[in-house]
């Protein structure tokens, strides 16, 4: 059997550090998931409002995040904003607003295509009911969109964990940029730990993304 | 004659479709006196589920007035329409129960808006359950219901906030005959011991012949009979009326072959 390499890992405190990386990486991904499930539902609700001037506000919002790559956002933030307006900004800072500024927008428009999923005699029925319209979104309305949600949120909250490993490029050391400098460090006296490392960063990733995949796939089904 | 309890006057209510305008009601007036069965009947498309949905305002007439018990309805504000809409029960074809909500929970859920301690609810619901027939059901979820069982549930929540009205939107359209019968002998009973008036809106005859007192033939957004369902049963004077009737001997016929 070839040498993988993996036993580069197993050297000092190789492995710690590792997964020192991938809490990075995983903390900024919460943080920013959290932000962007919070401010998406708002987003979403706003984003079916009848204003015509606030949904083209949010429209360029949503238009400028698909079109712009998160490289280019970070950038922007992280080198460009420190810059011109001479704020103080760290890279860690950089990376949540960024995501949770693609994050904000993207889950306000699955928000968005899953309340008007909503047949209108849902509404109606609370209406009947007597219900104000906090309590029609709150009791009748956001459960149902919820549960239409999982599935679509789950996709993007994977997508954006994924997508940290973009953020070493503004100097954040997460757990890729600590395989890297695993690999460099021990380049001459094992050159295959370049598979065995980043396989075992594959392996990570896959570990925290396939509980999220299989939660919702539980939740689905709880809530169906 | 009684006097009105529901009084419809002038109503009318326009959408504006992508092709042109639809005229769902034309200066619809009728009046529904108090602790009668009231049918609407209607091919589709007749305006009577736009009718049913302006006695209590879940659409806005466009011009006309509402009047249930003396009190325009138009004039209300926001919050007094909502207080207003809670003794205005409506159940609807597809029941609209909460899926992820136990059969108890469900009708609990009106009396939880209203505030009231849940050891009360749960009596008034569970006694609700019981008048329903569906005791046995209360920890069940909908999605474990047949559709007549749903309905009885949908039933039970609309009774829980002591309605004065009943407004029923195809309440059996989705019902097979048999279950059908169920909920309309459950609708007359609840008639019959709570004194509700009950405003039906359907599109078989068969619906009005069971259970309703008075009725109120639609086409195209026009009122063209109204009055004592049996004289009209028995002399149709609308054409609508009459082709409504002829359908449903043409059902009846069906029947048999199947």
């Amino acid at each position: 059997m070839p040498n993988l390499g993996i036993d580069v890992l197993f050297k000092g405190t190789n492995f710690l550090r590792l997964l020192e990386g991938l809490w990075v990486a995983v903390r900024i991904s919460l943080i920013s998931v959290a932000i962007s499930i919070a401010l998406g539902l708002v987003m979403g609700m706003l984003m079916t409002s009848k204003n015509k001037i606030l949904k083209m506000i949010l429209r360029l919002y949503l238009e400028i995040v698909r079109i712009m790559p998160q490289m280019v956002l970070l950038f922007v933030v992280y080198f460009g904003t420190t810059r011109v307006f001479g704020w103080n900004l760290s890279a860690e800072y950089s990376a949540i607003i960024v995501f949770s500024f693609w994050g904000v927008a993207e889950m306000g428009d699955l928000v968005r295509g899953a309340l008007i999923s909503i047949p209108k005699i849902q509404y109606e029925s609370a209406q009947a009911l007597g219900m104000t319209q906090p309590m029609t979104y709150l009791y009748v309305i956001l459960p149902q969109a919820v549960r239409r949600l999982i599935p679509l949120s789950i996709n993007l909250i994977t997508r954006m964990i994924k997508t940290t490993s973009l953020v070493m490029m503004i100097g954040i050391v997460e757990v890729l940029k600590v395989a890297q400098q695993i690999i460099e460090a021990n380049r001459r006296t094992s050159p295959n730990a370049v598979f065995g490392v980043f396989a075992v960063v594959f392996l990570l990733y896959f570990l925290i993304c396939w509980p999220i995949s299989k939660l919702a796939g539980y939740l689905e089904k709880r809530w169906a | 004659m009684e006097t009105a309890y529901i009084e419809v006057q002038k109503l009318s209510k326009t959408y504006s479709a992508k092709n042109g305008t639809v005229e769902a009601l034309k200066e619809i007036s009728l009046s529904i006196p108090q602790n009668e069965i009231f049918g609407i009947i209607g091919l589709s498309g007749a305006g009577k589920s736009t009718l049913v949905r302006c006695l209590n305002l879940l659409e806005k007439p466009d011009s006309g007035t509402v009047i249930i018990n003396g009190e325009d309805l138009l004039t209300l504000s926001k919050e007094q329409l909502r207080i207003r809409r809670q003794k205005i029960g409506m159940i609807f074809q597809h029941f609209n129960l909460l899926e992820q909500q136990t059969v108890l929970e469900n009708v609990c859920f009106p009396l939880e808006i209203r505030g009231i301690p849940v050891k009360q609810r749960k009596e008034k619901a569970l006694q609700l359950l019981k008048q329903v027939g569906l005791e046995d059901k209360a920890k069940a979820y909908p999605s474990q219901l047949s559709g007549g069982q749903k309905q009885r549930v949908a039933i039970a929540r609309v009774l829980a906030n002591d309605p004065d009205i009943l407004l029923c939107d195809e309440a059996t359209s989705a019902l097979d005959p048999e279950t059908t019968k169920i909920i309309l002998n459950l609708l007359k009973e609840i008639h019959d011991t709570m004194g509700i008036t009950i405003v039906i809106i359907t599109h078989e005859m068969k619906v009005i012949q069971e259970i309703c007192t008075q009725m109120a033939v639609l086409h195209k957004g026009s009122l063209q009979e109204c009055g004592s369902a049996e004289e009209i049963l028995k002399n149709p004077k609308s054409k609508a009326a009459k082709r409504l009737l002829m359908i449903k001997e043409t059902e009846e016929e069906t029947d048999y072959v199947g």
